[in-house]
């Protein structure tokens, strides 16, 4: 117990980037994440790291492209209409086959929307936000631990497969405040051939580029990347099932969703409807397999999400429609409260017998 | 416990260290004690968890809760009412200042620190939890200390002990802080006022001097 510290969510991701050996950390200021970046002032001159405050979310995402072509872990966090400035870089980030860790603390949207929490980001985060065919690897932590936990995991991603990772988490999961045990990690070196890192007269130029001037090279390397995305969806989805065993429906929920979700089921439970629970904890690659398995055994899902419905798409394919998939949902900047989501399991187990 | 009130207290400390919750709880014990209370929400940096998810209960008890005119809308602007004047000038109640986390929260109360320093019948309190990641020593603490009062224009004059690990908080915990926080009082010369245990930990601290606070519950804190 006494290691663990009390800390916020944002406060939990600086954290155990320093940890994972994040020394180059770029932003600038946007409620509700503001705490990553403060934090990183703070902890970053003591260790011999950079924070800087860049003049725009444009700035930092191009000084986080820099960083990561010399070969060192790098990170930019920033809250949704920053991370749509930040779409450009990210793009050429993928392009260059680079790795990196890009945060958002979604708040409501769209334009300037508000500053209270949301999940509306979830097409631009899963779908490629910016242009060109590319994935980002995206996770989605639903308490403080696993922002730590899954900032370290998104580093690792990261390097791994040689491109930007996103953790995708909202304003609530950003301030609360939880235990948490930030874990020393063994930061192992990761063998960066292709970095542009000095020469010393041993071996060619690495360059470092996203353009192409041969349509076939540039084809080419889109269907090799493709080809490590397929790997990904094969090996890393992450997810967290409850109370599915003998489960008849099934609420899809993640983040701070699922937290509401999962008092929900539990309710719904004592009130005799089998309800189970499935977290994507990757949101890409998406937990297809285990939903459609779900299907099979399943009468209906209910997706809930702090949007418009935006995941309930990606529910929908991975069942290949075979059951209904409603929606409970709240926009804005509004949450969902366990009653509402009860009273929509109570609606579907009353609708689809 | 505290015996006698001053006519103002302040709780200023890093973000985070649960300023705000010991500033509901305190205004609320004053009032049950039967004195007239303002509270003033004065933090122009955090626009999540605030005093005024405590306006009902406030209210309802007859306490004045004066707070940014756009607290917990969607409008993240910093800006004061001028009705915290009340809390300076209305002398026949308590105030009780709720100032946002570290030196840069702190700035908001150097406008009505002239008016406090005048009036020379306030505490001035530095709550500090060690488990928080980036005060978890004495000297850490100090720091915190030092930026805010260059920042406010008020030196404190108290402690109050708000060491905890949220839902993992118990007994053992708390007393884990009790060196660190006797370090933090001769370091800086100030006694400490205040220990603080939430409200369902109270009959694990039988016969110990501490004050209980009721915690705001969350819609998203998991039922196990």
């Amino acid at each position: 117990m006494t290691d663990k510290v009390l800390m916020k969510g944002n406060e939990a991701i600086a954290e155990a980037a320093i940890k994972a050996g994040c020394r180059h950390y770029f932003g600038y200021p946007i409620t509700p994440q503001t705490e990553i970046a403060a934090y990183m002032a703070k902890r970053m001159p003591k260790i011999g790291g950079t924070f800087l405050q860049a003049e725009s979310e444009v700035s930092a995402i191009n000084m986080v492209y820099g960083v990561a072509g010399a070969g060192y872990r790098v990170m930019t966090s920033s809250s949704s209409p920053g991370i749509s400035l930040k779409q450009e870089g990210i793009s050429y980030i993928v392009g260059a086959d680079l790795p990196a860790l890009i945060v958002n603390v979604q708040r409501g949207g769209p334009g300037l929307g508000g500053i209270q929490p949301s999940q509306s980001d979830y097409f631009q985060a899963t779908k490629g936000g910016g242009h060109g065919d590319y994935r980002l690897i995206c996770l989605a932590p639903a308490s403080v631990q696993e922002m730590a936990d899954l900032t370290i995991k998104a580093f690792d991603l990261a390097d791994k497969y040689r491109m930007p990772a996103m953790l995708l988490a909202d304003g609530t999961m950003g301030q609360m405040m939880e235990p948490v045990s930030i874990p020393e990690v063994t930061a192992k070196p990761v063998d960066k051939p292709w970095a542009a890192n000095g020469t010393k007269g041993e071996r060619k130029h690495n360059i470092i580029n996203s353009l192409y001037l041969k349509p076939e090279i540039l084809e080419k390397v889109n269907f090799e990347r493709f080809e490590r995305y397929a790997q990904i969806e094969a090996n890393e989805v992450m997810y967290e099932e409850y109370m599915m065993d003998d489960a008849e429906y099934c609420v899809v929920a993640f983040g701070i969703a699922s937290r509401v979700s999962k008092n929900a089921v539990t309710e719904a439970r004592k009130q005799g409807i089998k309800v189970g629970l499935i977290r994507p904890i990757t949101l890409w690659p998406f937990p297809k397999d285990v939903l459609n398995a779900a299907a099979d055994k399943v009468k209906g899902f209910i997706s809930v999400e702090l949007s418009m419905g935006q995941m309930i798409e990606d529910v929908r394919l991975a069942t290949n429609c075979k059951k209904p998939v409603v929606l409970c949902n709240r926009a804005g900047g509004m949450i969902p409260s366990p009653e509402q989501v009860l009273d929509s399991i109570k609606n579907l187990a009353k609708e689809v017998k | 416990m505290i015996k006698n009130y001053k006519r103002v207290y302040i709780l200023a400390g890093h973000y985070g260290s649960g300023k705000t919750n010991i500033a509901v709880n305190l205004a609320l014990k004053i009032k049950k004690d039967g004195y007239p209370v303002n509270i003033a929400d004065l933090d122009i940096v955090n626009p999540y968890f605030r005093t005024k998810d405590s306006l009902k209960e406030l209210e309802e008890a007859g306490i004045r809760l004066i707070s940014p005119t756009y607290a917990n809308t969607n409008v993240d602007l910093p800006a004061l009412p001028q009705e915290v004047y009340a809390l300076v000038q209305q002398k026949s109640a308590k105030a009780v200042f709720d100032v946002g986390g570290d030196d840069r929260g702190a700035y908001a109360l150097g406008r009505y620190a002239p008016y406090i320093l005048e009036e020379n019948d306030y505490e001035m309190c530095f709550v500090v939890n060690f488990f928080r990641p980036l005060t978890r020593t004495a000297e850490d603490a100090l720091t915190v200390m030092r930026e805010i009062e260059l920042a406010s224009g008020i030196k404190f004059t108290a402690i109050i002990n708000n060491s905890n690990v949220g839902a993992l908080t118990d007994r053992e915990a708390v007393l884990s802080t009790v060196s660190e926080v006797e370090k933090l009082s001769s370091l800086s010369g100030l006694s400490v006022i205040l220990t603080t245990v939430s409200q369902n930990l109270l009959p694990h601290f039988n016969g110990l001097d501490v004050f209980p606070l009721e915690l705001q519950q969350k819609y998203y804190d998991i039922k196990e």
